[in-house]
């Protein structure tokens, strides 16, 4: 098995949250992985991706080849088209619909949308509000990684576990309301894939 | 045991488990993570290894001879940009040779995601005539930092490790070894005069050095990293180094290479295995994450058709490769980049909310607006980003330190306002020389160290200039009245510009404080307890 991952957002968004739950479910089923993540200047309000790989071979790459991810997911919509030439024939892009202003000119998010529904396999969900609703306004990351979660070759009760992993020093509370947007967003994207 | 890690963190645990004593390094992306995992490793606690950030990467590498000297294990971070900095002692040292082991691990930033260009390191471990180690993974970051100590030590040498961007931040397990080596205790060098770089000593020392290159060659055939692979079609050979050779495997969904390949990661090159591949195969293409080094060196000043890589246009002459690139090279086609839809908008890094740089780019931009624009030399760090819009408020970068002596040689010229944009981390970086010169030029200048109590840009790492830049300044003799002091914030607008235009009719070197808080660091306690405690808000 192998599961090409692209996730995208805006620096500050807890990308790398979603990629260390990830890597954590990924290590405790002995897989291998190769994730690459944006530090630095880019992390002061600028556009930032994770490539995740995980595999039951060896990876070589620390990077995802173009047309070959299974699954873009992204925070923002905008930077959800900015790497959709990451998907591979059959990949699913998964963005939140909230968008994140801090440039001049921004498109009109009507634009984005068309856009994004241009692509063949496309989920759009308000995570921020899914989030909110789960008791767990802070989660839009884990959300988004719930709803990405179905294209991910690992069991989502192992990423649930790696959730509580990674929260494990912020308590019981963090913990849980992860877990609820983690589920909150799996349930939604379920309506689009049929 | 496996353990999910950086290359940068690898590359730390490596050096832990190597019996390390001493790690010095100044904050750079793509190296900064190494220090910081040294920093907050337990097993670096209970052995008391050094962990503090140095002042800049020259005075890195020298804290790391005296460790070497003392016959303690030393490890130096830095970015590719910082090899600059540290070139004079690093280039020296291979001179002195080490005592206890010395690794300078160099960090580059092929297709400059946070960096002024894309130097490649591997020309200063040439340069300096050191073994080089380049890991093309995780796994191979890690064992390449325990060999380089055995082999620091095995020819008293210091060995330069060179990782990109794509290694140092890309996470991967990693099987560390069981038991952690000891360290070195103390002891100083057999040759009381090793360490002595006159003439006459240096000249025997050189000597010792060159006498090494037939067994680092040597070294270098045997490696584990240096390996050989046979295929089938040999009208083509691969020489792929470092990550370079995982971005060619990638092409073939783990099946074996149809052609043969040599995957180098020791340098110098493993001679007899180069000229086995080039003998045997019709043409060679060879992948390097960087500048054409081996090819170069391969393909020599004489016309040779045989040898393809980034000189003759079959790889892109510069920025970082890909699978994709590899691929279009094996095919023969051009690279074509995928472009994302037209909606979508660049999206730049830009100074936070509330950022005091924010506001002390507001004043100056007022302070100067009766002035034709172009006279604001500034430097590297987060106010940097004053360079966009909206603010527009700088006319130079160039490399740390920079701004003050740039403004003061434009000065020297004639320009008059003359303005160096600082901030607190750059200017005991290399900020202080260059301000001695000013005061000693007496040039018209007005110097802004923006003082954010941080190193901001590589993630609000400890600033060494934190409390002492005011007597830092008038220790090199700037006068007492033209430091000027203020918090950058909207209310206090007026009165800063008032500030900067009474230091712009001073002749003479003003240096103006904007000084607030990063606000990335409001919740970093020991901080804000050193803030208190220094009198400082
Ligand atoms: C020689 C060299 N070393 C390190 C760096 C990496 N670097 C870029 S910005 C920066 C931080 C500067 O901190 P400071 O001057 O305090 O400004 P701030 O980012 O906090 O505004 C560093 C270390 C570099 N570009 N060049």
């Amino acid at each position: 098995m192998k599961t090409d991952i692209i996730i995208a957002g805006v620096g500050g968004q807890g990308i790398l949250t979603i990629a260390a739950a990830l890597g954590t479910a990924a290590l405790n089923n002995n897989l291998n992985i190769k994730q690459s993540e944006v530090h630095g200047m880019s992390q002061r309000g600028g556009s930032v991706i994770s490539n995740f790989r995980i595999s039951d071979k060896e990876i070589y790459s620390d990077l995802v080849p173009f047309k070959g991810a299974n699954v873009v997911i992204s925070l923002e919509p905008m930077e959800a088209l900015r790497y959709s030439s990451f998907l591979a024939e059959d990949g699913w892009l998964v963005s939140n619909i909230t968008t994140y202003e801090n440039i001049k000119g921004y498109p009109e998010f009507e634009e984005i949308k068309k856009t994004i529904e241009t692509i063949k396999n496309h989920i759009l969900i308000d995570a921020d509000k899914i989030a909110k609703e789960a008791g767990s306004s802070r989660s839009t990351n884990v959300v988004m990684l719930g709803a990405g979660s179905w294209f991910i070759d690992i069991p989502a009760d192992e990423i649930e576990k790696a959730i509580a992993e990674i929260f494990k020093s912020k308590g019981e509370k963090i913990i849980n309301g992860n877990i609820a947007a983690f589920r909150a967003g799996r349930e939604i994207a379920k309506t689009f894939i049929s | 045991m496996k353990k999910l890690l950086l290359g940068d963190e690898a590359i730390a645990q490596g050096a832990i488990d190597a019996g390390l004593s001493g790690m010095y390094a100044y904050p750079g992306t793509p190296s900064t993570e190494i220090m910081e995992y040294i920093q907050h490793s337990k097993l670096a606690n209970e052995r008391n290894i050094h962990r503090t950030w140095s002042s800049n990467e020259k005075t890195a590498m020298e804290g790391a001879l005296g460790m070497s000297y003392s016959g303690k294990r030393a490890m130096v971070a830095m970015k590719h940009v910082g090899l600059n900095v540290a070139a004079d002692a690093f280039v020296n040292s291979a001179i002195t040779g080490v005592n206890g082991g010395i690794v300078v691990v160099v960090a580059d930033d092929p297709s400059m995601h946070s960096s002024q260009n894309e130097q490649d390191s591997r020309y200063y471990g040439k340069f300096a005539q050191i073994q080089i180690l380049e890991p093309a993974n995780q796994q191979e970051a890690y064992d390449a930092i325990i060999y380089a100590f055995d082999m620091s030590e095995k020819y008293k040498e210091p060995v330069l490790v060179r990782i990109t961007t794509r290694l140092a931040h890309s996470r991967a397990g990693v099987s560390l070894i069981d038991t952690p080596r000891e360290q070195n205790k103390l002891s100083l060098p057999a040759n009381p005069t090793q360490f002595v770089l006159l003439p006459s000593i240096a000249k025997v020392q050189y000597h010792e050095l060159l006498k090494k290159s037939t067994a680092f060659i040597e070294e270098s055939e045997n490696s584990k990293f240096n390996f050989y692979t046979d295929g089938e079609d040999k009208t083509l050979g691969i020489i792929a180094s470092g990550i370079g050779y995982n971005y060619y495997m990638e092409n073939f969904e783990n099946m074996p290479s149809p052609h043969p390949v040599l995957k180098i990661s020791q340098y110098p090159m493993p001679k007899s295995k180069v000229e086995k591949i080039v003998n045997e195969c019709n043409e060679i293409l060879i992948i390097e994450d960087g500048y054409p080094f081996i090819e170069e060196q391969i393909k020599g000043y004489l016309t040779n058709n045989k040898i393809h890589g980034r000189l003759d246009g079959t790889l892109p002459r510069d920025g970082e490769l890909n699978p994709n690139i590899v691929a279009a090279a094996l095919q023969g086609k051009k690279f074509e980049k995928l472009m994302p839809p037209e909606v979508v908008k660049p999206r730049m890094p830009a100074m936070c909310v509330g950022c005091g740089h924010i506001d002390a780019y507001n004043a100056l931009n007022e302070a100067l607006k009766d002035f034709e624009k172009g006279h604001v030399f500034a430097d590297i760090g987060c106010y940097t980003l004053g360079a966009y819009e909206p603010f527009n408020a700088i006319n130079s970068c160039v490399d740390m330190g920079a701004s003050i002596t740039m403004a003061k040689g434009a000065a020297d010229a004639g320009l008059y306002p003359s303005v160096a944009v600082i901030g607190d981390s750059t200017f005991t970086h290399s900020g202080i020389t260059a301000l001695i010169d000013a005061v000693v030029d007496k040039s018209n200048i007005v110097v802004v160290i923006s003082d954010n109590f941080t190193t901001g840009m590589t993630g609000q790492q400890n600033s060494n200039a934190l409390g002492r830049i005011e007597d830092i300044c008038k220790g090199v003799g700037v006068k007492e009245e033209h430091i000027r002091i203020f918090v950058p914030i909207a209310k206090n607008h007026d009165e800063m510009v008032k500030i900067i235009k009474e230091e712009l009719e001073y002749d003479g070197v003003s240096v103006v404080i904007p000084r607030r808080q990063c606000v990335r660091t409001l919740k970093n306690r020991a901080l804000n307890a050193e803030i208190k405690e220094l009198g400082l808000v």
